[in-house]
């Protein structure tokens, strides 16, 4: 096509939203809630994704060791743990550093004196471990199996039942959101349809004078294409927009007005969902114009 | 150039043949009538040589290109070579006159510096050049249809297809309009023109095929309308 043809058919595409105003700000209305809906969602798993990995690096799984045990099989069962895909930190605690920490816990400010109480005698001098987080929480139960087995490991302890509880509500969240979404996004498709059906109607003895004269399939089709993608592009702006302020305002109110979050939990910052957002909303927008304006033009449009 | 070998045609879910076994051949140049009661099948025929309708059996050529070979995609490329006059005029009803007849080169992606100089002169030739800014409800049907006319002619059509051209006009605008066929014509350009104007047919004394019931029962060079009794 001549590049004035292009100019031509976007002239046009205007002029079909124009035209059609009400439908395809109904259409441009779906996608808006669609996306925006899609938009928060993001938001939420994001944030909640963050605090979910949060939440894993503090799940530890300890693993204590026989009494008696040579340092050199303590390090074999350490090259062992390492070698695992899934691991993703191990620290040792030796004997005095599990003294020291539980000292402090339970004596807090009196906690010096309490361990010089106890110089040279640790009580808890069996309890030297390794420390493990994983990479991901849901290879928790394999994971402990093959440490159990392992040679010269006394005890392995967990905190199963958080990691199970975490794992199932992440996908609950996940796909919950996900069938929203595609339920929206179908409704979408189906409005702009609708929209450019209308506008094929309208101009119905345009297009068919058009065919008649020798229009291309192309060019009777570009018009209602660009309507298509314009709807989607706008639709797919203005929840960004509101996404934006809404997203920024709802943070600075919560750390504002309670404190104690911004201590639990760090939200995550805008610019990192917005490289992301940005882009696939735009994406589906654009995609939902395209189906649309595609399927309805095939379907109509027949020369 | 236009050849129809053999052809017939029916409607899905009709019984009889809307043509039944059409022979002829225009050469380039000619100017025919068409002539033929409603339901004779001069509409179908139309649309035959359109490739808005494919024959039943038998072979439509237009313009050196054999409709039975014809890829989809090439379509546009015969439509092309086509000019279309229609009895309701079918002129877009939000635009001006010179948007109309522009439409039709937009349509085909002419360049726009052409299209500047070509509408005027077409419009000049069909004698509007004075109304181009008007709308088509502001001009009487004898205008319009001579905007139509412009907007079939101003892509330099090989052959000129008119379809009850003066089936809405009073006579004085109807003569105007023939007039308006002749001189396309004696330019080079084939004109067919569909018509049950007995008037027009018996003046001008050109060839005319008759049409009945979907065959074709009279084909003569210098003809006149033959009445259905």
């Amino acid at each position: 096509m001549r590049i004035s043809s292009y100019f031509y058919s976007i002239r046009q595409g205007l002029k079909n939203i124009r035209r059609n105003l009400l439908f395809s700000l109904a259409s441009i209305g779906t996608i808006v809630s669609c996306l925006f809906l899609f938009g928060v969602f993001y938001c939420v798993i994001v944030n909640f994704r963050t605090a979910v990995s949060d939440l894993e690096n503090t799940v530890t799984i300890s693993v204590f060791f026989d009494e008696g045990i040579e340092d050199s099989n303590i390090n074999l069962i350490g090259e062992q743990i390492r070698m695992r895909e899934e691991v993703k930190t191990v620290d040792y605690i030796s004997a005095d550093q599990a003294w020291e920490r539980y000292a402090k816990e339970r004596y807090e400010d009196d906690y010096e004196a309490a361990m010089a109480s106890f110089a040279g005698d640790n009580p808890l001098k069996n309890s030297a471990s390794f420390e493990i987080t994983l990479k991901d929480l849901s290879a928790q139960s394999e994971f402990i199996r093959f440490l159990k087995g392992l040679h010269g490991v006394r005890k392995v302890s967990t905190s199963e039942i958080t990691a199970d509880g975490i794992v199932a509500l992440n996908s609950v969240v996940s796909y919950a959101s996900i069938g929203i979404i595609v339920i929206l996004l179908l409704v979408s498709v189906f409005l702009i349809s609708n929209t450019i059906t209308i506008g094929i109607t309208v101009r119905k003895e345009e297009i068919g004078i058009m065919k008649l004269i020798g229009a291309t399939n192309f060019f009777v089709r570009a018009p209602f294409i660009v309507e298509g993608v314009v709807i989607g592009l706008i639709g797919s702006l203005l929840p960004l927009i509101i996404v934006y302020y809404m997203y920024d305002n709802i943070v600075k109110y919560i750390i504002g007005r309670y404190a104690v979050v911004s201590k639990l939990f760090a939200f995550v910052p805008i610019g990192d969902i917005f490289v992301v957002l940005i882009p696939v909303s735009a994406a589906i927008g654009i995609g939902l114009g395209l189906i649309g304006s595609i399927i309805t033009t095939r379907k109509h449009l027949k020369v | 150039m236009i050849k129809l070998d053999h052809v017939s045609l029916k409607y899905p879910g009709s019984k009889t043949l809307a043509l039944n076994d059409v022979n002829f051949e225009i050469a380039d140049g000619e100017f025919v009538f068409i002539v033929g009661a409603s339901g004779s099948g001069k509409t179908s025929m139309l649309k035959l040589l359109l490739k808005e309708l494919d024959p039943t059996s038998g072979k439509v050529k237009v313009a050196d290109y054999d409709y039975s070979k014809l890829k989809r995609r090439n379509i546009p490329k015969v439509r092309r070579k086509l000019g279309v006059v229609f009895q309701n005029f079918r002129l877009l009803k939000d635009r001006t006159v010179y948007e109309n007849v522009a439409f039709a080169q937009r349509v085909i992606e002419t360049p726009g510096r052409y299209i500047r100089r070509q509408v005027p002169a077409m419009l000049t030739l069909v004698g509007l050049a004075d109304k181009y800014k008007s709308y088509p409800r502001q001009l009487s049907g004898g205008e319009q249809q001579r905007v139509a006319l412009a907007r079939a002619l101003v892509n330099k059509p090989e052959i000129l297809l008119a379809d009850e051209p003066t089936g809405n006009l009073d006579p004085k605008n109807s003569w105007e309009i023939m007039r308006l066929l002749e001189d396309v014509n004696k330019k080079g350009t084939t004109v067919v023109v569909v018509t049950h104007n007995k008037e027009i047919v018996n003046m001008m004394r050109k060839r005319v095929i008759t049409l009945k019931k979907g065959e074709i029962i009279s084909d003569e060079a210098k003809g006149g309308y033959i009445d259905e009794d």
